[in-house]
């Protein structure tokens, strides 16, 4: 009898093209996926004369430096979306540029477009590519050395990861979303609590999740420590992707749903780390430091001195005293959007929570690719947005990370879908607090840090 | 890149944990070239808010810092910051899994230490800085008169070592590589992306 694996092992397996006898293999990679930050990784190509090895199975995106509003745009970002325009032409490799209809941020638009499937070995010089393992798929972020070897030769070097399953059982309460399942569990386990692991998430909280949610779950992955995240596929995986672009053709179809049936953890395998959650147990979930592990519990406060280390200085940073409660922080600003919540189900969640409502903060909301923007126009969600005085942007990485300029201001805070909380992350001083769209909605239009549960009472 | 086998300079230790790379180079300065050097963007924030920041003051070779060191972000840009500066070894109880691996790329060692030697070299440097003697070879470190030792993963440690570039070291695999190309493929279409 052959042993029980994990969902994990099955996908090393069918891509390791050798283990070498120090225990490194060398993985076979089904899908490379480039943006302008890969420019180190071009340079140190050309510097070799080499050319990229498999452009059919490299895609390019604009999305870190793409501009999201109207105006003038600072020739250094020009320039970077011009050097991946040129590194992508000069290799033969599809990019989605800046006004493609098809373009976005690189972790919406690879399910968006059928680029990531099942079974698919994805990498991509960016954390969150832990995002496509939600389609079962093996996904993990590279560095620039990495990402220009895998333009050379299409394979990585990487030791198998130990394996860590987390089961969230039972059913979501209303209101609570995949975001305050992953701030959840990463504030129980630490910003490295799965560090060196490869995370299955599974049970019925999981199993209940829209495609769009079991993303938000996987991204997330990455501030638990976890390179990668990972659901086994099913029948709603298989729905969101019949028929997307570069996905199967109708001829290949049912042979890929008999290969992507195979694609789960076998009964009995063995986990290095087993970890139950409750899903009914979970409240939406705010942070507070900066940190994702600084999470707590809306109705909760902020913690003591003598609770965690450094909290002085985290305290300092984000301006707020100890013991205070979370729901009295005002904010001065909300933002919507990321590779972890702006996806359509996202901007309809928070939607839900605006529409016949005034923001009383300035707000930002980018979609998370050009197609969800379209749709959220012709489903009248961004009227939703106008209307409650938000303002409504172009597709791209924007207030997340700000390098094309959508920058919170020293000292300001952010009530932010995002997924890092991280010092200047947002811009040099910016204070951010990371919580579910729904969330920032409620806090767009009560100006603080609030429960959004009563905001959707008969909304849902 | 060339290998190292020891190191002698100066220690610093900052007493923080979550150093993720957003603080070790933000985001602004990513879009210039390597050549530019990219020591100066190192901790830029934090070194800016502080005068004669500890790091200014005695350019330590290496750095000793709390658990998550290089969370965050896979920017290698932070690892071109701690070497352009001339940093060439971390000690920390824990490190991200990206960076680990960006860090070895570049000839940077990433050291594992446990909580106790921590708070113990921050106890005994503060806010100054003290000796440090590291050696691959062996695994041993001497930190501000400590002797400790460090884990690190053998296949790290010999890359670090003989400075080897894994484009090279794969090169030699190609004809398996594309052996098993044409077999995942012939196995699974459905695997190519349709154009
Ligand atoms: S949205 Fe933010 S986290 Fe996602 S890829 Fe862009 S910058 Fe990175």
């Amino acid at each position: 009898m052959s042993a029980a694996l994990t969902l994990m092992d099955k996908l090393w397996d069918a891509h390791e093209v050798l283990c070498r006898e120090d225990g490194t293999s060398l993985l076979w990679v089904d899908r490379h996926l480039v943006h302008e930050g890969s420019h180190h990784a071009f340079a140190k190509l050309a510097a070799r004369n080499m050319n990229v090895a498999e452009p059919e199975l490299t895609f390019g995106v604009v999305d870190h430096y793409a501009p999201t509003r109207a105006g003038d745009v600072a020739p250094d970002i020009r320039r970077m979306i011009k050097t991946l325009g040129d590194n992508a032409r000069d290799a033969g490799i599809r990019l989605f540029d800046l006004h493609d209809p098809e373009q976005g941020i690189v972790h919406v638009i690879g399910p968006e477009q059928g680029l990531t499937l099942p079974g698919l070995l994805i990498n991509c010089g960016d954390s969150h590519t832990s995002t496509h393992g939600a389609f079962g798929a093996l996904a993990f972020g590279v560095g620039a050395t990495e990402v220009a070897h895998i333009l050379a030769v299409q394979t990585v070097w990487q030791k198998r990861p130990k394996k860590m399953r987390i089961t969230f059982d039972g059913v979501l309460g209303a209101g609570v979303t995949a975001k305050d399942m992953a701030l959840h569990w990463i504030a129980a386990l630490g910003a490295d609590g799965a560090q060196g692991f490869a995370v299955e998430y599974a049970g019925d909280a999981v199993r209940a999740l829209s495609m769009e949610g079991r993303m938000t779950l996987c991204n997330l992955s990455i501030e638990g420590g976890a390179r990668m995240g990972m659901v086994a596929p099913d029948d709603v995986t298989f729905a969101y992707l019949r028929g997307r672009s570069f996905g199967p053709p109708d001829a290949d179809w049912n042979d890929a749903i008999a290969d992507w049936r195979k694609l789960h953890s076998d009964v009995d395998a063995v986990f290095d780390r087993e970890v139950r959650i409750d899903a009914s147990t979970i409240a939406p979930t705010v942070t507070w430091g900066t940190s994702p592990e600084d999470a707590l519990p809306i109705s909760g406060h902020v913690p003591h001195a003598d609770d965690a280390e450094n909290i002085q200085a985290t305290l300092e940073y984000m301006g707020l005293d100890a013991g205070m409660a979370l729901s009295s922080i005002a904010v001065d600003q909300v933002f919507i959007g990321s590779c972890t919540n702006g996806r359509i189900e996202d901007l309809r969640m928070a939607a839900k929570v605006l529409e016949g409502r005034r923001a009383v903060v300035p707000g930002l909301v980018s979609p998370g690719s050009a197609k969800v923007k379209k749709q959220a126009e012709d489903e009248g969600l961004a009227l939703v947005f106008m209307q409650a005085g938000l303002e409504w942007a172009g597709a791209g990485c924007s207030m997340c990370v700000g390098m094309n300029g959508d920058l919170v201001e020293p000292g300001k805070r952010c009530a932010s879908s995002t997924n890092r909380n991280f010092k200047g992350r947002q811009g040099r001083g910016a204070r951010t607090h990371l919580m579910s769209p729904a969330m920032v909605a409620a806090a767009a239009v009560t100006g603080h840090l609030t429960d959004v549960r009563p905001l959707l009472e008969g909304r849902l | 890149m060339s290998g190292w086998q020891t190191l002698t300079g100066s220690a610093v230790a900052l007493p923080h944990s979550n150093i993720d790379t957003d603080q070790l180079i933000p985001a602004r300065f990513m879009s210039q070239p390597r050549g530019a050097g990219y020591g100066s963007f190192l901790l830029h924030d934090l070194r800016g808010a502080q005068e004669g920041h500890l790091l200014d003051q005695y350019r330590p070779k290496v750095l000793v810092a709390g658990r998550n060191f290089g969370s965050g972000s896979s920017r290698e840009a932070a690892v071109y910051a701690l070497v352009d500066y001339g940093i060439k070894a971390v000690f920390a109880p824990s490190f991200g899994d990206i960076f680990a691996g960006n860090a070895v790329n570049n000839g940077l060692l990433a050291a594992q230490i446990d909580d106790g030697v921590l708070a113990m070299l921050i106890a005994t440097m503060a806010d100054t800085a003290g000796g440090a003697y590291v050696d691959l070879t062996t695994g041993c470190a001497r930190i501000a008169g400590h002797d400790i030792g460090f884990d690190l993963d053998p296949v790290r440690r010999q890359k670090l070592i003989n400075g080897w570039d894994d484009i090279d070291l794969t090169a030699q695999y190609s004809e398996e590589i594309k052996t098993f190309r044409a077999a995942r493929f012939a196995a699974h279409p459905w695997a190519l992306p349709t154009t």
